[in-house]
């Protein structure tokens, strides 16, 4: 196998110039994960199905989960070359959002417990 | 003696193969821009964290106003979650079907998708017109404005991305499904999917957690 054979095997399943990036599959099973996702968040805030002081970390697992089936089931967010830097730019980001809502609760939290009671 | 490698006849490879990596030329147009409107989407959840950790800073400081408890309607939040899942799904199934030269389904599926946006968005702006009405507008508390302006940005984004559907229609009705239309569309639809992102951290955040 040559140079060029490996450039025309070279592909992302799915993801072709003109051809459809998904199939309707996937969007279905990403509908099916994702629903089921958002009503495990509504059941176990609502319930004491999870010990209850472990409650925020159980929505905050379970909101982690359905951002991933939306990235990769509705945004087709994959593994082949075509994604690399999109995979890339979003690890950066992800970095910052971290950054800023991690760093700003931290900071703020801090400060409220050195406050003079009042 | 000649060096063959020089001699040797360059393959042309389509640019449709290219996979940004140097071979083959630059990568098609198509990659290039979703992934500039990627970085645009990422801008924007940036933005969104600002507005996120501000909340979570706030939401305590309710000034002896009303607590998220007593104002959130968790039925409701649940209508609009399901809302915007499911517009999120006819989106795509727009988009899919727009790839595949259906100018009719994809008309259907916007329509679909429009609908259950603007569904949203009346459930969203009665809640607010409510909360305002019993004295709970954003100028009550610290916890009030930072909800309003966290979930407000998430319904003006709505709001726009909307807007943009009703551009994208008329511009597939007037031109057809032509290769710079479809570039557009593929933007919009991660755009749209991008809000069903944020809205994630919204109803968990904001709803969930602060309705006990």
């Amino acid at each position: 196998m040559n140079g060029s054979d490996r450039l025309f095997e070279d592909r992302t399943p799915g993801v072709e110039e003109q051809e459809a990036t998904a199939s309707y599959l996937s969007y279905t099973v990403g509908l099916a994960l994702a629903i089921v996702a958002t009503i495990a968040s509504f059941v176990v805030s609502q319930t004491n199905l999870l010990w209850p002081p472990g409650i925020p970390v159980g929505l905050m697992v379970l909101a982690f989960a359905q951002i991933g089936i939306h990235l990769v089931f509705f945004l087709q967010l994959g593994s082949g070359p075509d994604h690399t830097n999109n995979i890339l730019a979003l690890a950066f980001g992800v970095l910052i959002v971290f950054l800023v809502i991690a760093g700003s609760v931290w900071i703020m939290v801090n400060l409220t417990s050195n406050m003079m009671p009042t | 003696m000649t060096i063959t490698t020089i001699d040797r006849p360059l393959i042309a490879v389509p640019t449709e193969l290219a996979r940004g990596r140097g071979g083959g030329g630059p990568a098609p147009k198509r990659i290039v821009v979703a992934y500039g409107f990627w970085i645009f989407i990422l801008s924007d959840m940036i933005m969104f964290s600002a507005l996120f950790a501000a909340y979570a800073v706030l939401r305590g400081n309710t000034a002896g106003g009303p607590t998220g408890t007593e104002l959130f309607n968790l039925r409701n939040v649940f209508i609009e979650t399901m809302c915007l899942l499911l517009s999120s799904y006819t989106c795509g199934l727009g988009a899919l079907s727009a790839e595949r030269r259906h100018p009719g389904r994809f008309l259907i599926f916007g329509a679909i998708t429009f609908v259950l946006g603007a569904a949203f968005l009346f459930i969203e702006a009665t809640e607010f017109a409510r909360m305002v009405e019993i004295g709970a507008g954003p100028s009550r508390s610290a916890f009030l404005s930072a909800f309003f302006t966290l979930v407000g940005m998430h319904g003006v984004h709505v709001t726009s991305g909307l807007i943009a559907l009703v551009y994208l229609a008329a511009q597939v009705i007037a031109k057809g499904l032509g290769a710079a239309i479809l570039r557009r569309l593929l933007c919009w639809s991660l755009f749209w999917h991008a809000l069903d992102i944020v809205w994630v951290g919204v109803f968990t955040l904001v709803y969930l957690m602060g309705a006990p």
